[in-house]
């Protein structure tokens, strides 16, 4: 008999890289247009990640145009071609949400320092 | 073959080929023997008996245990029969394992018949679906009462079928026209989208929807 969470395994990617809210990602997502596809990135901050296994999701936020944009991943999506870790943050919580209402200079997260073994 | 025995699993999300995550439940749908096949000549109506859930020997009594013994089948806790067609029950012989894959593709329509969650004695909101009255404005006592029964002297009575509390759930459900997203031959499992009756671990019976029966023929 198998147990139920080896019948999800096959659903997961392992392909998946190390990061933690408060990273800056850039996502390059699968962009289906008509019968077209493209590849499209979305940069920004990572703000929780949520879940566990299949249905395990991450969202990053940005600010476009003056105007907060926030998406939600899910982590083991085919959709999504790679994520890049574009730059560690210093956060001391799980979920960012603090970000949301704040703008402009007070908006910017710290860089992690390095430490002797960075993973 | 239309349908199949199985064991509910549970459920969880897989992607679809566009990317899309698909909420399903999971069925162990085998491994499912032939005990049976009824004939024209011998019981005079065509079906086959199907056999699921292996289980200790002394849990079956010695009838059930030589009916499955004599074509070498192991103790099995249920058996259910289908109604086939006769050229269709003639290419079965007891004995034999049928497998999901043999039985379900990938896009097929299924009804999925099991006994639903009992929740005992329930009250008129669970179990009928009614809304109560306020949980403010003064309501005192009886936020959750199924309120009046009827009128007064006119029909001096409360009408047959009157919904009220009493037992709720525990009974045949079937939830219809699921769609099979995956076929695992390997571990013979079926994914279903959507849900399914009962709690996991629990009996369910699987078969062909009937519009998709009727399309095959």
């Amino acid at each position: 008999m198998h147990t139920f969470s080896e019948i999800e395994k096959d659903q997961l990617r392992s392909d998946v890289p190390e990061f933690r809210p408060g990273d800056t990602l850039r996502v390059n997502v699968k962009v289906r247009e008509g019968d077209k596809e493209r590849i499209q990135a979305f940069e920004g901050v990572c703000i929780r990640r949520k879940g566990a296994g299949v249905s395990e999701t991450f969202t990053v936020r940005k600010v476009s145009n003056g105007v907060g944009v926030e998406r939600i991943f899910p982590l083991h999506s085919p959709a999504i071609l790679s994520i890049d870790r574009v730059r560690e943050g210093r956060v001391r919580r799980a979920k960012i949400y603090y970000l949301r209402s704040l703008s402009g200079k007070a908006a910017r997260i710290a860089e992690k320092k390095a430490q002797h073994s960075a993973t | 073959m239309i349908g199949l025995l199985g064991k509910k699993l549970g459920m969880t999300q897989v992607f679809d080929d566009r990317g899309n995550l698909v909420p399903v439940t999971v069925v162990q749908a085998g491994p499912c023997w032939v005990t049976a096949v009824r004939t024209r000549e011998g019981e005079r109506y065509t079906a086959l008996q199907v056999g699921f859930g292996e289980t200790l020997e002394k849990r079956l009594t010695k009838a059930r245990l030589g009916h499955l013994k004599k074509n070498g089948l192991p103790a099995l806790r249920t058996l259910v029969e289908f109604r086939v067609e006769e050229d269709e029950a003639g290419r079965f012989q007891p004995g034999q394992r049928i497998a999901p894959a043999d039985v379900f593709q990938p896009g097929a329509t299924v009804d999925v018949e099991g006994r639903s969650k009992g929740r005992g004695f329930a009250g008129a909101m669970k179990r009928h679906g009614f809304h109560g009255f306020s949980d403010t404005h003064g309501t005192k006592n009886t936020h959750r009462i199924p309120g009046s029964s009827g009128s007064s002297a006119d029909p001096s009575k409360v009408w047959k079928n009157k919904r009220f509390p009493g037992h709720y759930g525990d009974e045949r459900s079937t939830m219809r026209n699921l769609t099979v997203v995956r076929v695992d031959g390997e571990r013979d499992l079926l994914y279903l989208k959507g849900a399914v009756p009962g709690s996991r671990n629990k009996l369910v019976k699987v078969t062909l929807a009937p519009a998709r029966r009727r399309a095959e023929g």
